[in-house]
Formats: structure tokens, C-alpha cells, sequence
């Protein structure tokens, strides 16, 4: 499969719906050929919308330009765009098979029967599922159904793939199971590709770099990393992961941050015995989740913390229980 | 996407325009316009009411509309519960007999009750075996009843079973677990919920038997329904503006009765009769 | 009650709905081929009057048949496009639309025909055609093809399926061909045989538009009821009940398949 080094650039893409909805604001936008984006944000955020754009599927706004490795496209219909899109419910055609199902592209782009033949066995062997040929659309389980829709997008070697909520549809195994296929899949054909979701695990597992969008508009842009450790605003913080906030006045024992309010992740507090501890709370609630506990802790009898460890000890409700902070882990927000 | 296809959606839309545009809507407007066109004017669209003859005309047809729409859904609504929440053998066939109908015209159900209660019809020489008399109703209001009803049956049933199929059956069964006994279901819950159903199809019932024309031909004797009122006006008075006239009263009559069932329900069903 | 006997009621009533809906057909049927019906089954069966029935009528049934055909391929050609318009339209508009489509169902059949005489009565070729007929029907028919293959487009999601023939390539008209006809099939054949068994039978609007030299199935029926003798009049019905009960049939088979 030959690198698809595509580039693309947003400019200026703000779309408002005929009834007056404003989806977008004005977006600027650069992806890197060979790159991963993912755009991730609540229902609403414009991040469909803007998938779409790139799509061809909506025109933005006056004065907004897609750009494809510096041609611009704007003007250009879906059709002739030539990306690959993967659909959120997959969009399988019911009068077709598999097989013609996958070759649809290529009998569009009048290749020869052959040429046809080739391709849709080198994608059927690619996606692990040549015995699924001949099958029709109705005989195949929702995991199947995604890799015959990525196998058909991929068929016509678009320059760039779309992906909107590919897994949303599937049940939480199947979804963590075809995740890494696909991360698997983008990395071997590195080709550029954007990526729809509303789940933050999804992103930061797919994403080479991650769009956090909201009302509209970007609020940040980053590596998994980055976007994890530092959140430059709070939305970004309270979306992505949990977040808790104290205020500096219960922390007296840290050092000296009265006043200031501290961010910090629940992972990054500690429990420990009374003697070192820095704030004492009582234990609210407590979720054993397998790889890891949840214990949701009060202290000055209204305010709530989430901690999170590996505890092999068994917090009881209603019990005293004694944390640790490190200003190091805190996070801030730049301001 | 949706805006460059629209020169082609025009072009996939002409046929229906320029067919519906040339045979419908000017003959319509036209209609309209000759109603009010005699030396009446705008009245005789009110002759309805004003003519004796027409409004006895249209009084009948409403009763024997409603009568007919209310044992309908009477009938139709006991059988099609049955039938929706029993399985039996033979059912299939059952609900083919009730349903098949549907298409027959008007004409031929008019015959099919000459058949059953005319001269030589069967009910006569039951009752004649009987009773020693000969009971023929084909031709009287009775037997346009039972005609109206042989076609509105079908239509209801079906609605109606669609209808009770999308019943929420925890609702009863929540209504049971309070001990509420069964008669009670059927009129706390069952019917509360069939109401836009049965709306809908008495609506389709009605705008139906209103503008029936062909059973009313077939047993016609003495009874003037409107559409023959509205037939004989035109072919034996040569009235074309009265006839015109009645014929755009009923035809709104019929048209809100459908607008109605068609919002409530969503569909429509074979008219004929 | 109990439950059992409730059951029977219900039954009992049922049978005796469909006995009075099925019976004078049987009757019918049977009249058409007695010899004589007032003496009864008795006096022995015959297709005499059934031969006598396509000697005087046999042109109504071959003009039926035609014009059933040919408002089928007219509501074809006018109802499918008409129908994916309306679904890609949608909102309001849309539905305006259909509603002044589906007026001829819901004004009687009556008005319309006088509504064409009014207008194109004028025009004597036409006006003593089967033409003229054919026009009836197709506005009568036309409503029930729309709807049938609306009704498979908006459960089917067809939008997304033409994105996605469009993300792979597929202009407008290949689109068409290739994804929209093919997954409408079901509501192409439900509406083809609810258009050629309406037209079989229709009469309100016929009746009017017909002349002596274009009758229709049904308006020689009516005319056997006025003029001929029972078992004529009941033989032309049973030709009648042959042509149309199959059609019937296969309607309640493709219904009963979806579901």
C-alpha cells in the first residue's frame, strides 16, 4: 500500500444551518499528511460537522477554503474528492454483497473486472475476512459490518480517510478489540486520517494528535499527552479524565497556596497514614473497578474528591481516610 | 450535497407536475369556478342546505355515514383484538376473508347484498323456510347499511390491528398487578390507547362512506345519498353548476375527514367503494 | 367469564363477520354457474351463462386489463421519481405536497370526473378515448405508488446510503440506478400490485367518464346488475372475483413478508 501523505488545511470553516443553527465558528485547521487527528468533544461541538466539511458532504460558509496538499477543493463535490469515509452506521448498501459492496468504488471509477477482482481480495485478505464474500448485508454482526465498511473505503486508496464514530455502535469488548485493529490499520497504511468521537479513551489511544472542539469551536489541540497533563483551559481539564479542584486554603500543611485554587488528577493523590498526610477525609463511596479503586472521599463535610488507585485494601464507607498531595502533579491552567 | 441535486430533482419532479398540474388542478379550479358560476352564484355552493332535496340528500348520507363508522368500529375492534392476541389454527385464512375486500368496488359489493338479503337472496329464503315470509332488505336503508359496512370492515380491522400490535402490553400488565379485572383493562387502558387508531380509521370510514358511489348505483331504488344526488343532477337535470357545487362540498367534507385520520395515523388505506 | 369462554364469544363472533363477508361470494360464485338460481343448486351446474358473459362483455375485460397495464407503467414512470423527490426534500414542503397528492383518493371520484368533463370534455378524440379513462385512474392510482415507495424510503435511511456511494465516487444518476431503485423494490412491487388491482376495479370515476364504446370491467358490471339475469350478472362477478383474488392475495403475501 503506497503512502498517502495528504495534507489538509482548514481555513476559516464556520458553518451556519439553514434554520439558523450556528454548528461551527470559524475553524483553522492543519493536519499533516500521514497524520492522525482525532476530533474528540460532547454531542454537539460542531466535530461532525467539521468532519463533513472535509468531506465535501457540507459546503462552509463564505470565505471558508479546504485545502488539500495545497490544492483547493472547496468548490469540489464529495464525489470528486476521492476520500474514504467510514459512516456511524457503516451505510452498507442492503442490495449488495460484500464483495460488490467493496468494489463499489471501483466499478464507479470503471476499473476492469480484474483490476476490481484484485483489489477486493487484497482488502478482504487485509481485513481478515475473505470467508464474509458473498455474505449480504443483513447476515453480518455489527464487527463485521465496520471492517466491510472500512475494507470499501479503503478499496479506492482515497488520499484521505474519514472515520465519524466508527465504534459507537459497538458493545464495549468489540469496541476495544477493533480499536487496536484499526490503530494498527492506520499506522500500516499511513495514510492521513480524521477521526470522529465522542469517547476521550478512544482519542487518546487513535490520536497521534488530539482536537478537543466545543460549542463550535477548538479548544484545544495537542498530543495525548499534552492534552492529558496540560489542559490549557477548563473545559479540556474537565473533559478530559477527571479533575479535582481544592482550594489551597485546605492544603496548609503542603506548603504555602492559600488562596489559590489546585488542580489535580485523581491518580496523582496519595493515601497514606494520618502522620504524613496533608488533608483527613471521610470515605463516601467506593468502586472496586478491577485494575484499579474509586473512592470518592468528603472533607469539610460538603466538598468531594475523586482518588484513584491500585488499593489492595479495602476502604470502608464511612471511614477516615488520609491523603497526600504533590504540588509537582498539580496541574495549571496557563492564564 | 443537497443544494447542486436540485436541477435534478426538478427534472425528476416535471412528470408529476405537469401531469398533475394539467389533469388535476386547473379541471379542480375549474370545478370550483363553475360551482359558483350559475345564475346563483356563490349560493348554490349553500343549495346544500337551502334545497330541501339536497339536504335531505346530505342528512342521510351523514347518518348512514356515522351509523355505518360506529358499528365498524365496534365490530372491527372486537374481531381485530381477538385476532391480534390469539393464535389459533386457521387464523391466517381468517384474517385473508376479512381483509380481501378491501379492493372490491362498490358495484360489486351492492351485488354481493342483493345476493344475501334481495329478491332471491339467501337471508329471504332462510326466513322463508322460517318464518314463511320472504324478508328482502337489499333495497332500503338497511341494506345500504350492511353494503357500507362490507367495505369499511376491512379498512378499520387493519388499522386497528396495526394499532393493537404497538400496544404496550406492561401497561397492562401493570394494571393487573393492582387487580384490576379484565373488562376494566379493556376500558381504562386498552381503548385510551387505541383512540388515535380508532380516530384515524372511523375518519377514513367516514370520508369514505360519504363519497361511495357505485354501492348506492347497485341498490338504488329511493335513496338519495349525496353522490347520487350529485349524479343525477348532472346527467338527468343537466345541472352542471349544482352538481359542481355539491361535488366540491363533499369532496371538502371527505378531505378534512382524511386530513384528520392521516395526521392522527400517519397512512392511508385503499379507497373505494 | 372465564378465559376460555371469552374465547369462543370472540371466536364466534369473528366466524360470524367473516361468514358475512365471504358468503355472498360464494354465493355469487355458485349463482354463476347454476342453471337456473331460483330453482337452485338443483337444477345442475353450467357455464353457459359464464360463455354467454364473455360473448356480451369480453371487449370490458380486455380494456380493463389495458388500462390497468398501462396506468401501472404511467404510475411507474410519474409515482417513483415524484416519490424520491418528496424524500429528499422533506420538512414541510414535502409534505404539502403529498398532500395535494394523495386529493384524488380523498375527493370522491365523482367530482374529479366531472371536473375532467368540464374541462377536456371538449375535446371529442379524447373525450371518447380510453385515454380519458386513463387519466382517472392514474390520478387515483398515483397517490398509492408514491406512498408505497415513500414508505420504504423513510424507514430505509437511504440518505446515508447515497453519502456513501457519493464518498466513493458515484454521481447523482448512477446513485439513482444503483442505490436508490434497487433498495426501493419492495415498495416498487407492494405499490405495483395496489395500482393494478385499484384499477381493475375502479368505478366511481369510470362510471362517469365512460362512454358506450369504452366500458371497463365494472361498468359492465353495473350494467349486468341493471339489465341481465342473476346468473349473468353472477357469472360476470365470478370473472371477476378470478381476476381480481390473486392480486389480492399476493398483496396480503408481500404484506405479511415484511412483517
Amino acid at each position: 500500500m503506497q503512502k498517502e501523505n495528504t495534507s489538509i488545511d482548514l481555513i476559516s470553516c464556520g458553518k451556519t444551518f439553514k434554520d439558523g443553527t450556528r454548528a461551527l465558528e470559524k475553524i483553522n485547521l492543519n493536519i499533516k499528511g500521514g497524520e492522525t487527528v482525532v476530533l474528540l468533544g460532547p454531542s454537539g461541538c460542531g466535530k461532525t460537522t467539521l468532519l463533513r466539511i472535509i468531506a465535501g458532504l457540507e459546503e462552509p460558509d463564505d470565505g471558508g477554503q479546504v485545502i488539500f496538499n495545497k490544492e483547493d477543493v472547496t468548490e469540489l463535490f464529495i464525489e470528486k474528492r476521492n476520500v474514504g469515509m467510514v459512516f456511524q452506521s457503516y451505510a452498507l448498501f442492503p442490495n449488495m454483497n460484500v464483495k460488490e459492496n467493496i468494489g463499489y468504488g471501483l466499478k464507479v471509477r470503471k476499473l476492469d473486472t480484474k483490476q476490481i477482482d484484485d483489489r477486493v481480495s487484497e482488502m478482504l485478505n487485509m481485513m481478515s475476512i475473505s470467508d464474509l464474500s458473498f455474505r449480504t448485508i443483513d447476515q453480518l454482526s455489527g464487527g463485521q459490518r465496520q471492517r466491510v465498511a472500512l475494507a470499501r473505503a479503503i478499496a479506492v486508496r482515497p488520499r484521505v480517510l474519514l472515520l465519524d464514530e466508527p465504534l459507537t455502535a459497538l458493545d464495549a469488548i468489540l469496541r476495544d478489540r477493533l480499536r487496536g485493529e484499526i490503530d494498527s490499520l492506520l499506522r500500516s497504511l499511513g495514510i492521513t486520517a480524521i477521526y470522529v468521537t465522542h469517547d476521550q479513551s478512544e482519542a487518546m489511544a487513535l490520536g497521534d494528535r488530539i482536537v478537543v472542539m466545543s460549542d463550535g469551536k477548538i479548544s484545544q489541540i495537542g498530543t495525548p499527552r499534552e492534552i492529558y497533563f496540560h489542559p490549557e483551559n477548563e473545559f479540556v481539564a474537565d473533559f478530559i479524565g477527571t479533575i479535582n479542584r481544592i482550594s489551597g486554603n485546605n492544603l496548609k500543611k503542603l506548603a504555602s497556596v492559600e488562596g489559590q485554587e489546585l488542580l489535580f488528577r485523581p491518580e496523582d493523590i496519595e493515601v497514606v497514614e494520618k502522620n504524613i498526610s496533608h488533608l483527613t477525609g471521610i470515605v463516601k463511596a467506593s468502586f472496586f473497578l478491577g485494575e484499579k479503586t474509586r473512592l470518592i472521599v468528603n472533607y469539610n463535610s460538603t466538598e468531594q474528591l475523586s482518588v484513584e488507585g491500585k488499593f489492595k485494601k479495602e476502604y470502608k464507607i464511612g471511614s477516615e481516610i488520609y491523603l497526600k498531595f504533590n504540588l509537582e502533579t498539580s496541574i495549571t491552567l496557563p492564564n | 450535497m443537497k443544494y447542486y441535486d436540485y436541477p435534478k430533482l426538478f427534472v425528476l419532479a416535471l412528470p408529476v407536475a405537469i401531469f398533475f398540474a394539467t389533469f388535476f388542478i386547473v379541471p379542480m379550479v375549474q370545478l370550483v369556478i363553475v360551482g359558483g358560476g350559475s345564475d346563483a352564484g356563490l349560493s348554490s355552493y349553500f343549495s346544500i342546505l337551502s334545497k330541501p332535496r339536497h339536504f335531505e340528500s346530505l342528512l342521510a348520507t351523514l347518518i348512514l355515514s356515522i351509523t355505518v363508522t360506529l358499528s365498524a368500529l365496534i365490530v372491527s375492534t372486537t374481531a381485530g383484538l381477538f385476532l391480534v392476541r390469539n393464535i389459533f389454527p386457521g387464523r391466517e385464512i381468517v384474517l385473508s376473508i376479512l381483509t380481501f375486500p378491501l379492493a372490491f368496488p362498490g358495484v360489486v359489493i351492492g351485488f354481493l347484498i342483493i345476493m344475501l338479503a334481495g329478491r332471491q337472496g339467501l337471508i329471504g329464503k332462510v326466513t322463508n323456510g322460517l318464518f314463511g315470509e320472504k324478508t328482502v332488505f337489499a333495497y332500503s336503508m338497511l341494506g345500504l347499511f350492511f353494503g357500507y359496512l362490507y367495505f369499511s370492515i376491512p379498512r378499520v380491522i387493519l388499522t386497528i390491528m396495526a394499532a393493537a400490535e404497538k400496544l404496550d402490553k406492561s401497561l397492562e400488565e401493570a394494571a393487573k398487578s393492582l387487580g384490576a379485572p379484565p373488562h376494566r383493562i379493556v376500558v381504562d387502558i386498552i381503548i385510551p390507547a387505541l383512540k388515535p387508531g380508532l380516530i384515524a380509521s372511523g375518519a377514513i370510514c367516514f370520508a369514505t362512506s360519504m363519497g361511495a358511489f357505485g354501492t348506492a348505483f347497485t341498490l338504488a331504488t329511493n335513496i338519495d345519498v349525496l353522490p347520487m344526488t350529485i349524479y343525477t343532477e348532472f346527467t338527468l337535470n343537466g345541472n352542471i353548476a349544482g352538481a359542481a357545487s355539491l361535488s366540491i362540498v363533499l369532496g371538502l367534507v371527505t378531505w378534512v375527514a382524511l386530513f384528520i385520520s392521516r395526521s392522527l395515523s400517519g397512512q392511508t388505506i385503499a379507497v373505494s367503494g | 367469564m372465564t378465559k376460555k369462554q371469552l374465547f369462543f364469544l370472540q371466536l364466534i363472533f369473528t366466524l360470524l363477520v367473516c361468514s358475512f363477508l365471504i358468503i355472498p361470494v360464494f354465493l355469487s360464485a355458485l349463482a354463476g354457474i347454476t342453471e337456473n338460481f331460483f330453482i337452485g343448486v338443483k337444477s345442475g351446474f353450467t357455464l353457459r351463462w359464464v360463455f354467454e358473459v364473455l360473448d356480451l362483455y369480453s371487449e370490458t375485460i380486455y380494456l380493463s386489463i389495458i388500462i390497468a397495464i398501462v396506468c401501472l407503467f404511467a404510475t411507474l414512470i410519474i409515482g417513483i421519481p415524484a416519490a424520491y423527490v418528496l424524500a429528499r426534500i422533506g420538512g414541510r414542503i414535502s409534505r404539502i405536497i403529498e398532500e395535494t397528492i394523495v386529493l384524488p383518493v380523498a375527493i370522491p371520484g365523482l367530482a374529479i370526473a366531472l371536473a375532467l368533463i368540464i374541462i377536456y370534455g371538449g375535446y371529442r378524440d379524447f373525450r371518447s378515448s380510453w385515454y380519458f379513462i386513463l387519466v382517472g385512474h392514474i390520478l387515483f392510482t398515483l397517490p398509492f405508488m408514491v406512498r408505497s415507495v415513500l414508505a420504504v424510503l423513510s424507514s430505509t435511511n437511504f440518505k446515508e446510503l447515497e453519502e456513501g456511494a457519493a464518498s466513493l465516487g458515484a454521481p447523482f444518476w448512477t446513485r439513482f440506478i444503483t442505490i436508490v431503485l434497487p433498495n426501493i423494490k419492495q415498495g416498487i412491487l407492494a405499490g405495483s400490485l395496489m395500482v393494478f388491482t385499484l384499477s381493475i376495479g375502479e368505478f366511481n370515476l369510470t362510471w362517469m367518464l365512460h362512454t358506450p364504446i369504452t366500458k371497463t370491467l365494472p361498468v359492465g358490471l353495473a350494467d349486468s346488475y341493471a339489465s341481465m339475469r342473476l346468473e349473468v350478472a353472477s357469472a360476470y362477478t365470478l370473472i371477476f372475483f378470478i381476476m381480481i383474488i390473486p392480486l389480492l392475495l399476493g398483496m396480503q403475501f408481500l404484506s405479511r413478508k415484511k412483517t
